[in-house]
């Protein structure tokens, strides 16, 4: 059973991997961070699979795709926010981590609650309440990436031409 | 103008807001940090070589010298990419920040497609460009192909009006801006700043605001090509370039103006960039560390500014300032003008040109309840190290004054 972690808005990159952890490259080890500037015990206390609920803004700041990689190999399974930085939305996908913009969510969540994130059918959903939020769902070609995995996966499993999805 | 950018980039005869378009890119950069990733990526992919190595510029700024063994180790797998791909736009350790660097050796040029895996990359939109910042996966893209899908952005027309007062500079400006219109406020937008107080900006105050721009959001912002900036590239373009002007009667999603004249010193408090207020409100909050350096405000006018504040001054024994230079240019200007002396005499601490204590993962980082007064962009907690210091963002002058002081004072008082 996922569990949601609700955050609020302008969540930035710096705060979800700092600085000085950037000099890594390996996932468990960005992971074993995340979060830390706001809750030093994230990383130990998320499961395989939870889902983050976010305010506006999601992942501002810095282009460091060590964030998404961080939330991922964390075990983060979907980010869902209000509204989502450009940069930290292109390199979740890329991740394939699915960046989920749905109005209305933040308030619909506290952390905890369980969760279910419903991509093809675009609806999110609180298990403990029973209330259930809709979004838009993504375009196929941001749905191949991520069943792929990611966008290097899926570059792999296609020609390993990049821009092959068009 | 981002409109027609990405539609002659994108070999179209017009393009709209929301579409989007696989654009051809004319200039593509990556930093020690961000750069070890696309290497590792282009491998896992198996891409054996990149689409155009005269395309790629590769900076070492982030971590330089190395700090520790594993930055040394990205050094050496950048250093070996860049030699297996007869890639010639190297700039190793001595050069300085990307955004300086770029602009000076004159890839920054009118209507050109630059993107950088660097969030600040929008700084060249100075000249008149398109550049945005991108991940890692994304250049692994564009190092095989040379294409990258970008959705077109609305644009909004930010309009500054008058010149701005004395000790008030272009930083002042974008925090006020940013303060008004919140973190998100320019979303996903192309930001074109324009007007006649626009044209009275130095290049480098233009920098300093497109720098910015990225702390509301914005994909890219720009300033019309102009007799100042046509200056500044002449003897440093490295190819002609066409300048892309906007067209009368183009649409914007938003369009506002701004008085440059009434502005007064603005500081971004901890621990957001778009908590923005007067320095007078928040004077005399105590620091242990000034630091004047970063893309933002690390030029050569930046530290002229903060020198002429600390000209025969002292800093008292409470505060460490950090000076780091943009560039090894910038850095030889200020030697040559004797600028460097005012700062070490004055008891500050000079660095290489690097992005230094910005980044708060190489020199100058916070301890547990510290505060710090920066030239740079951004104050988000535990960016400059413990996530219980404390961060305040501010112009170069703002940061001397303080230094001087020991703790926040508008410059206009020195």
């Amino acid at each position: 059973m996922a569990r949601a972690w609700v955050f609020g808005d302008d969540v930035d990159t710096d705060q979800i991997i700092a600085g000085r952890y950037l000099v890594k490259t390996d996932p468990q080890e960005l992971a074993r961070h995340v979060m830390e500037a706001i809750d030093p015990k994230f990383a130990s206390k998320v499961s395989k699979g939870d889902v983050i609920i976010a305010g506006r803004n999601f992942g501002c700041g810095s282009s460091r795709e060590h964030a998404a990689i961080a939330l991922k190999a964390a075990g983060i399974s979907a980010i869902v926010a209000e509204s989502f930085a450009r940069i930290f939305f292109r390199n979740a996908i890329n991740q394939g981590l699915p960046a989920v913009v749905c109005k209305g969510v933040r308030g619909g969540f506290k952390s905890g609650d369980i969760v279910e994130v419903d991509l093809e059918a675009g609806e999110v959903r609180n298990l403990s309440t029973g209330k259930t939020f809709k979004f838009q769902p993504m375009p196929e070609f941001i749905m191949r990436i991520l069943r792929a995995g990611g966008m290097i996966p899926y570059l792999k499993q296609t020609s390993g031409k990049p821009g092959a999805f068009k | 103008m981002a409109e027609k950018i990405l539609a002659r980039a994108s070999k179209r005869e017009r393009v709209a807001p929301g579409e989007i378009v696989e654009a051809e890119v004319d200039v593509a950069m990556v930093h020690d940090i961000t750069g070890p990733m696309v290497v590792e990526g282009l491998r896992e992919v198996g891409v054996e070589k990149v689409w155009d190595p005269s395309k790629i510029v590769v900076v070492f700024d982030h971590q330089v010298p190395a700090d520790s063994i594993d930055a040394a180790k990205n050094h050496i797998l950048l250093r070996e990419f860049v030699r297996e791909q007869g890639i010639e736009n190297f700039y190793d350790v001595f050069e300085g920040i990307c955004h300086q660097v770029l602009p000076e050796k004159g890839f920054a040029l009118p209507g050109r497609l630059i993107v950088g895996a660097d969030s600040h990359t929008c700084t060249y939109g100075a000249f008149g460009c398109f550049a945005t910042g991108i991940g890692s996966t994304d250049m692994v893209s564009v190092f095989a192909t040379g294409k990258l899908w970008l959705r077109v952005p609305e644009s909004m027309r930010i309009e500054i009006e008058g010149k701005l007062p004395r000790r008030v500079a272009a930083k002042d400006l974008i925090l006020y801006i940013i303060g008004d219109l919140g973190a998100d406020g320019a979303s996903y937008r192309s930001v074109e700043f324009v007007g006649e107080g626009m044209r009275d900006i130095s290049v480098g105050g233009r920098m300093t605001m497109c720098n910015m721009a990225v702390e509301m959001g914005a994909k890219t912002a720009m300033v019309p090509s102009d007799a100042k900036s046509k200056r500044y590239l002449a003897g440093r373009a490295r190819e002609p370039y066409k300048v892309v002007q906007s067209d009368r009667g183009a649409t914007y999603v938003e369009e506002l103006t701004y008085d440059a004249s009434e502005l007064e010193p603005q500081v971004a408090c901890p621990h957001s960039v778009d908590d923005v207020r007067a320095v007078r409100e928040v004077e005399g909050v105590e620091i242990d560390q000034a630091f004047l350096g970063s893309c933002t405000n690390g030029r050569f006018e930046d530290l002229l500014q903060a020198a002429k504040i600390l000209k025969r001054r002292r800093i008292p024994k409470s505060v460490r300032m950090i000076v780091a230079p943009a560039s090894r240019e910038v850095y030889l200007q200020a030697l040559d003008r004797g600028i460097m002396k005012i700062f070490v005499e004055a008891g500050a601490l000079v660095e290489p040109p690097c992005c230094a204590a910005c980044m708060g993962g190489h020199t100058g980082i916070l301890g547990p309840g510290e505060v710090c007064i920066s030239s740079s962009n951004r104050n988000f907690r535990g960016r400059m190290g413990s996530p219980d210091a404390k961060i305040y963002l501010a112009s170069p002058a703002t940061v001397a004054a303080s230094a001087v002081r020991g703790a926040i004072a508008d410059p206009r008082d020195i």
